[in-house]
């Protein structure tokens, strides 16, 4: 598997335990968008994850333990990036995100120039509804993220994401390694780099089950704060010592 | 009071003596178990020379000679618990990237493998 043109794609699927729902979402991601290399994530699943995913036809990426989201992700994203993709674009694992918004992602990374796009519930009025608590949560992080990124963004913790070459080499030397997708968006807003929403389907979990709990949503809050307020102090003081150095914006070329 | 004292110099008596064993087990490398072996000896010492506590209490201002004792100690301990968490996460982000890599190489070796069959 490597990047024969200046246009190639790869989707990653980072998974853990997902045997009942890889297999989908692989073959979904291959009928949708053919041709595209599909590359699952093991986080060191304890069930048949690996051999679901290779018998639908995905390339599999195992990792020796268990590293979470985040470490997962980032794993994808340093291979992706070593064998020289251009766009990649995450699928979660659990069947939720709907592979034919896929292309519709993939044009508006390639039309937009800007560095990540965001599949999201929220743009579209008619958008997917959610839990409550986590309603409560995306709403509290909308108010806390707007001015940080001085632009508001609807959905900050979809995980139907597409990174271009420029985030992808930021990513893959840097990534929040627990609940990355917030963290991410002030990672790349503090490099002076652009993101786009598009409006996404999600479809419900058809299989296994959500590990977020009540007290786990409040470790989230808290833990996700302080990754924001973490990577604003970073990038501060880096301004501080080198005000006239111009952001990594540039990235490496394909 | 003195025998809050004479507890302190057996529990820093026992801190030494598991951190000793501890280290000729290699349960814990020798770089971590100097810190122990330094608060422990400390404490042992402080716990036995009473005019030197007694001092450290009047130039802190506290009013009781174990409670001086119990604080210093704790505040070293807070220090090295600290310490840990930073010797920690720099050995959880090594550990990460390490996995990557592996995983990385293991995918060449697979595809290398897969080519030439």
């Amino acid at each position: 598997m490597t990047a024969a043109n200046p246009d190639s794609l790869m989707v990653i699927v980072p998974a853990f335990n997902e045997q009942g729902a890889v297999g989908e979402v692989v073959r979904s991601v291959h009928l949708h968008v053919p041709g595209v290399p599909v590359l699952v994530i093991d986080d060191c699943s304890t069930d048949d994850t690996i051999l679901v995913a290779r018998q639908a036809g995905a390339e599999v990426l195992a990792l020796p333990h268990h590293l979470g989201l985040g470490g997962c992700v980032q794993a994808g994203y340093k291979l992706a990036y070593e064998l020289g993709f251009q766009y990649v674009i995450r699928v979660d694992g659990d069947g939720q995100h709907d592979a034919r918004d896929i292309p519709r992602i993939f044009e508006k990374l390639k039309s937009s120039g800007c560095e990540m796009v965001i599949g999201s519930r929220f743009v579209a009025e008619s958008g997917s509804r959610t839990g409550f608590v986590r309603s409560l949560g995306i709403r509290f992080f909308r108010l806390v993220l707007r001015p940080i990124l001085g632009k508001p963004v609807h959905d900050p913790t979809s995980g139907f994401v597409g990174v271009n070459r420029r985030a992808l080499d930021v990513f893959s030397r840097s990534f929040p390694l627990e609940y990355p997708e917030i963290e991410a968006l002030v990672v790349l807003q503090r490099r002076r780099f652009r993101f786009e929403e598009v409006p996404c389907t999600m479809h419900p979990r058809t299989t296994g089950h959500s590990s977020i709990t009540a007290l786990k949503s409040l470790y989230y809050i808290f833990h996700v704060l302080m990754g924001v307020f973490v990577n604003v102090l970073k990038f501060d003081r880096r301004a501080l010592r080198a005000p006239h150095r111009r952001p990594p914006d540039s990235g490496a070329g394909g | 009071m003195d025998h809050l004292l004479n507890v302190t110099t057996g529990l820093s008596v026992v801190l030494i003596v598991i951190v000793l064993i501890s280290v000729r087990r290699a349960h814990i490398r020798v770089e971590y178990s100097i810190s122990w072996l330094i608060v422990a000896s400390a404490m042992l010492v402080l716990s036995r020379a009473r005019p030197l506590l007694d001092a450290v209490r009047r130039s802190v201002g506290l009013p009781d000679t174990p409670l001086t004792l119990f604080l210093l100690a704790g505040g070293v301990f807070l220090i090295m618990l600290f310490r840990f968490s930073v010797i920690i996460s720099h050995l959880r982000d090594d550990n990460i990237a390490m996995a990557q890599r592996v995983a990385i190489l293991e995918y060449h070796l697979r595809s290398i493998g897969n080519h030439e069959k």
